[in-house]
């Protein structure tokens, strides 16, 4: 599926804001719809685009809704400063602009007639989960599919009842685990790769997409391989600063590569000789 | 015939048609003219001028605008106007600024927007400059330098309107170099100093026996169309000897260079060699190299309102990798040494930059050389990164 | 109901271990089984058995002054509880508060330790496995310090 970047990149158009609704105590989920007539927008799971309050700035921010439902773009921001803090404030009906989509998106495609892996940190749950909204509606096309979530506290945790609704889906399995367990937890303690030994991995028809803090992608990334993957069947998504989206900025390099037109999805064998500089 | 080992090495069909017949005389006396057929046809002309101790690019009014009788002495962390003993209107090498101040500006106002009730609208701002340009004076090292941001911000997955705009109405007028600063080395990274092609007109400037003329020839067709609109005659075989030998002093002149061999894998696999501490005790992370670079591209991007809030702006301004916020992310820099930064310029230079668009990033101009307050060389870095490498040694 | 010899066998803790060995922890093991909200250990108390969960979840705990217990780690099917029993001072450093209805093979430890004493082979055979057990939760014990979700 091409994706449509249907005007001018560097111009921001203006969306307006259907609904925002929390998820955490410093997460939400803002849906937002194009200005009466204009053309809806299609997006590729893993790609992101700017969003720009108003005087205020812009953000990269991954697109975290459906793709198949062109009428809103859907996204889950951490509010962690003046900018997100702006964008998560704002009221329903106010203009948001969106330029994009842009990036590389997830192996939606190539990971067809294989097992998917879906390994999560925190927010980082959110530009996967069209990944998730993908698969679960072309099922018969996929084998099967295994979330692996972690987060920092169960007061973190990003979509709640639809990680129950999937964990019903047949041959799916929906692991879930937090940093710090608090009293009323009856789930997982511990980081994400703990959960590896419970999940139902078939290595060698599996494609794994992660995202998450660097950190937590390296030691996941490491531990897919050491359960059999192939290097070239393990994607992360990256992230580095981001001024223009559109590869003029120079600011989002990472070795070689452009964060916002090469990646953000990568394969792992390309990204592990750079994961282990530091301060590349 | 002109000999081809003074040429930049890159073949088109325009060196084909370097030929003598192509070749003519223009007097000193007829830059005059050129520089009033060029206002006539409605472009700004810019070129060289002395100001503050330099010669920068600016307005050209005329030719007495032109640094006449002035030449530079360069070195690591030196720049030096001198006196020539002749009246030469192109006797220097480069200066601090480059093509790049018009062709990618450092300060574009993108959009202005107004609010309208809860949304905005964008207005749309003309990203033209309000006249064409002509550039007179460029050399071989800034048509290499334009060529490469020709590749990053157009022909790559998206394309800059703003440079977009500016570059394809610029006419360029290149005058190869007869001498080179000691901080040159267009001659090892196959840029220069001769020129073939990518300019519309190209001069060599003769002070010989037969008088101050300049050897011209055009490079495409609107500069073959200029030409008819000054009074040139034809050159002669001394004339295009006199030319070819001034390239050649240039070139032999050169005392620094890059060994380009197998460079992107060499700083590719030194990534922690000691080095880049050694280098770092040094660096100030002035940013003083990446604006000098004619190759240079980063820009940031700032987003202000005014007292009211109903009006907002987008400007790009120009941007330095050693800044310590380029790369910053929540939580902090990726980059915070002033190592790490500095490795990043000259990897991202001489390495990356060929992964990403296929030619060095490197153009040879040594204006880093020249302009580092602390006289950081770049070949003497990457001379000591194969060194070190071989001997274990920092 | 599969035997016990059986389960120890397949285990991916005890692979590669000689049959002779593997019978001497037979010998040392029994089914057990906990209720929800059992302790089946607590700090400070002698360790003298490891356990295997068959199914069920298991939270380890630490108790600090004036907060509840904190759960550090849960523990669930296949994982290995428990290592003081082999190492002095053979006391446990957490409780171990079985939160579902958990099904343990557990394996006396203290004789174990006797008979790696005896026998060095089997010691370093067993050691091996623990020090892989040891390795694997430091890591991530020490991703879990860097909070690597929390906002700087």
């Amino acid at each position: 599926m091409a994706t449509a970047v249907t005007t001018d990149p560097m111009l921001p158009q203006p969306y307006l804001v259907q609904s925002i609704s929390k998820e955490t105590p410093d997460t939400f989920t803002l849906m937002l719809a194009p200005e009466e007539g204009a053309n809806g927008t299609s997006f590729q799971p893993g790609q992101f685009s700017m969003l720009w309050v108003f005087g205020v700035g812009e953000l990269p921010i991954s697109i975290s809704g459906n793709p198949s439902e062109h009428k809103h773009l859907v996204y889950t921001v951490r509010s962690v400063g003046q900018a997100t803090n702006a964008l998560v404030t704002q009221s329903v009906g106010a203009g948001v602009g969106v330029r994009g989509p842009f990036g590389t998106g997830w192996p939606v495609d190539a990971a067809r007639g294989r097992d998917v892996i879906v390994v999560a940190g925190g927010i980082g749950l959110a530009p996967l989960r069209p990944v998730i909204y993908e698969v679960l509606r072309h099922r018969e096309d996929y084998g099967r599919l295994v979330v692996l979530y972690g987060a920092r506290s169960p007061h973190d945790l990003l979509y709640r009842q639809e990680l129950a609704a999937w964990a019903r889906q047949r041959e799916t399995q929906v692991l879930v685990t937090v940093d710090y367990g608090g009293m009323s937890w009856r789930g997982h303690v511990g980081v994400v790769t703990t959960l590896f030994k419970y999940a139902r991995l078939k290595p060698s028809q599996s494609v794994a997409m992660v995202c998450g803090p660097e950190i937590m992608m390296r030691f996941v990334a490491r531990e897919l391989i050491s359960h059999g993957l192939s290097r070239n069947d393990v994607y992360l998504s990256m992230e580095r600063n981001m001024k223009c989206a559109v590869g003029f900025c120079g600011h989002c390099q990472y070795g070689p590569h452009f964060i916002c037109k090469d990646g953000p999805v990568f394969p792992y064998e390309q990204m592990r000789p750079l994961l282990e500089k530091y301060e590349l | 015939m002109v000999a081809e080992s003074v040429l930049a090495t890159r073949e088109t069909s325009w060196s084909e048609a370097v030929s003598q017949e192509v070749h003519a005389i223009l007097l000193a006396s007829e830059l005059e003219r050129l520089i009033a057929v060029l206002v006539r046809k409605g472009y700004a002309v810019v070129g060289p001028t002395v100001r503050d101790g330099a010669i920068v690019y600016d307005r050209l009014e005329s030719v007495e605008d032109l640094p006449a009788g002035w030449t530079d002495e360069q070195a690591p962390g030196h720049y030096r106007l001198k006196r020539r003993d002749d009246e030469a209107r192109f006797g220097y090498v480069v200066g601090p600024q480059s093509w790049k101040k018009y062709l990618h500006p450092a300060d574009v106002r993108l959009w202005s927007a107004e609010r309208q009730g809860g949304t905005f609208r964008i207005l749309n701002n003309e990203t033209k400059p309000k006249a064409p340009q002509a550039f007179l004076g460029v050399r071989a090292c800034e048509l290499a330098a334009i060529a490469a941001q020709d590749r990053v911000l157009l022909e790559d997955k998206y394309h800059d309107p703003i440079y977009g705009a500016r570059r394809a109405d610029a006419f360029l007028i290149a005058v190869q170099c007869t001498q080179s600063a000691a901080t040159c080395f267009c001659r090892s990274m196959e840029t220069g100093p001769g020129v073939a092609n990518g300019a519309d007109l190209v001069l060599t400037e003769l002070l010989g026996p037969k008088g101050h003329r300049f050897l011209v020839r055009p490079g495409s067709d609107r500069g073959a169309e200029v030409l008819t609109e000054v009074h040139t005659s034809s050159a002669t075989d001394a004339d295009l000897h006199e030319a070819e030998a001034g390239v050649e002093k240039a070139a032999s002149q050169q005392v620094r260079s890059i060994d380009t061999n197998g460079i992107k894998e060499l700083l590719y696999r030194n990534f922690d060699h000691p080095r880049w501490d050694n280098v770092a005790a040094r660096c100030l992370t002035c940013a003083n190299c990446t604006m000098v670079c004619p190759t240079c591209f980063c820009t940031t991007v700032e987003d202000a309102s005014d007292v009211t809030g109903d009006h907002a702006e987008r400007w790009r301004r120009w941007d330095s990798c050693f800044t310590q916020s380029f790369s910053y992310i929540h939580g902090g820099s990726v980059r915070t040494s002033s190592k790490a930064r500095y490795r990043q310029w000259m990897t991202h230079k001489l390495a990356a930059w060929i992964d990403q668009f296929g030619s060095s990033g490197c153009v040879g101009c040594g204006r880093c050389i020249t302009w580092c307050p602390v006289g950081i060389d770049i070949t003497e870095e990457v001379r000591a990164l194969r060194e070190g490498e071989s001997h274990g040694k920092p | 109901m599969e035997s016990l010899e059986r389960i120890i066998a397949e285990h991916p803790f005890f692979a590669g271990l000689e049959s002779y060995y593997t019978g001497l922890l037979v010998g040392c093991a029994a089914n057990v089984r906990f209720h929800p909200g059992t302790y089946i250990f607590k700090e400070g108390e002698e360790a003298n058995e490891f356990y295997l969960i068959r199914s069920g979840k298991v939270a380890l705990e630490l108790f600090a002054p004036q907060h509840k217990p904190i759960v550090v780690e849960t523990l669930e099917d296949g994982d290995i509880l428990g290592w003081s029993w082999l190492l002095p001072p053979y006391l446990w450093k957490f409780h171990a508060h079985a939160t579902q209805d958990t099904r343990a093979i557990s394996l006396d430890g203290k004789c174990l330790r006797a008979k790696c004493e005896q026998n060095h082979d089997l010691g370093y055979e067993v050691l091996k496995r623990f020090a892989q057990i040891m390795e694997r939760r430091l890591e991530a014990t020490r991703m879990q310090l860097l909070d690597v979700y929390a906002v700087r």
